[in-house]
């Protein structure tokens, strides 16, 4: 449970410097194609993305697995719960990693 | 002998008689013969000193002596009577019926346990648990093998968990923990309280172990800090704060 603790407070930390990154720039301007491909293009911001999405991924699975394991208890299915939800957040992780790699290998 | 002449003496007392008179609702359920609780009602008088577990007593001794209850010491010292009196989990032998301010008193068996019938439920779970903590002190010394006879402690030391010794094990926090009612593996607020009681005495060297068995998926994490083990508390432990304590414990704030 302390990963929980952890990755929260990384992510609060992550998430405010991605907020005020994009407050240097005009909120609609931020959201521009031209304007986000830059974004992933630099690789410390799309690094820093990167981390953020691993950090939200890991404390939202985790939390969705505590809750669930809350509800119902029994061998199985905590044992299905926990796979479950670690292979939902690798998917996750792998999707949303995938937009900058694309970027980045050229395949935009 | 004598214990056979007090019983006689207690079977064959008159009646409560009292100008004032509550209705006591007792909540009947046989596992093995109903499918739902029902409830029986009974008029029964009392003076502004009788307690609910009193009435309950006068019920099996004049009008249903079929009522099923557990009790013993009817000083709030075994832990034995708790019971939902009028929705709240309470001690039956601590609770005055004048003090309920109510016409209408109605009891039931503790939410978070398995009835036996009526009023008694079955306390396997809350005993498990207990054990599962390691609720004595751990070290490889004895007093006796010391050259000071005793472990020294200061009154600050004492005072870090003493309250947490006043646990009498009845089940209340327990019965009254939301997290309790939905998963049925949660270690709980008793156990995890005396949890802290032996973690933070200076005498215990079972930290980490202790550590070790309330750190699982339905252990300390489980708590979600609704603080009602501690409303319900007839001997003012604190459990929540217990459990928030030894949390500072877990995450390393706390030594």
């Amino acid at each position: 449970m302390k990963i929980h603790y952890g990755t929260a407070l990384a992510a609060v930390a992550l998430v405010a410097v991605h907020i005020l990154m994009r407050l240097t720039q005009g909120f609609a301007e931020s959201l521009e194609y031209d304007s986000v491909i830059a974004n992933y293009k630099f690789i410390p911001y799309a690094g820093m993305l990167e981390i953020i999405l691993i950090l939200l991924s890991i404390h939202g699975f985790n939390g969705l697995r505590v809750i669930l394991l809350e509800l119902k208890q029994g061998k199985t299915y905590e044992k299905a719960v926990s796979y479950g939800c670690v292979a939902a957040m690798i998917a996750l992780i792998v999707y949303g990693s995938r937009t900058i790699i694309m970027v980045n290998t050229g395949m935009t | 002998m004598a214990q056979t002449s007090s019983l006689a003496e207690e079977n064959s007392s008159t009646p409560l008689s009292s100008q004032q008179s509550i209705i006591l609702r007792i909540a009947r359920y046989n596992p093995e013969h109903d499918s739902a609780k029902k409830f029986m009602e009974f008029n029964i008088p009392y003076e502004k000193w009788t307690t609910v577990l009193e009435a309950i007593l006068e019920v099996k001794k004049h009008l249903d002596h079929s009522v099923a209850v557990r009790y013993s010491c009817r000083q709030a010292t075994c832990g034995s009577c708790g019971m939902i009196i009028n929705g709240k989990p309470r001690l039956a032998c601590f609770t005055k019926i004048s003090e309920l301010n109510s016409n209408i008193i109605t009891v039931e068996p503790m939410n978070n346990f398995p009835i036996i019938r009526d009023l008694a439920v079955k306390f396997e779970r809350l005993f498990d648990t207990h054990h599962k903590v390691k609720p004595y002190i751990i070290r490889d010394d004895t007093e006796i093998t010391t050259s000071t006879k005793e472990f020294l402690q200061s009154p600050e030391e004492l005072e870090k968990y003493i309250q947490f010794s006043n646990c009498i094990k009845c089940g209340l926090c327990n019965s009254a923990c939301p997290t309790m009612a939905t998963d049925s593996s949660f270690v709980g607020p008793q156990a995890l309280a005396q949890a802290y009681r032996y973690v933070a005495d200076s005498r215990d060297k079972g930290k980490d172990d202790r550590l070790k068995i309330i750190d699982d998926s339905h252990g300390i994490w489980r708590c979600h800090f609704a603080g009602s083990c501690s409303q319900v508390c007839p001997k003012g432990v604190d459990p929540a704060m217990g459990i928030q304590l030894l949390r500072g414990y877990m995450l390393g704030f706390r030594s």
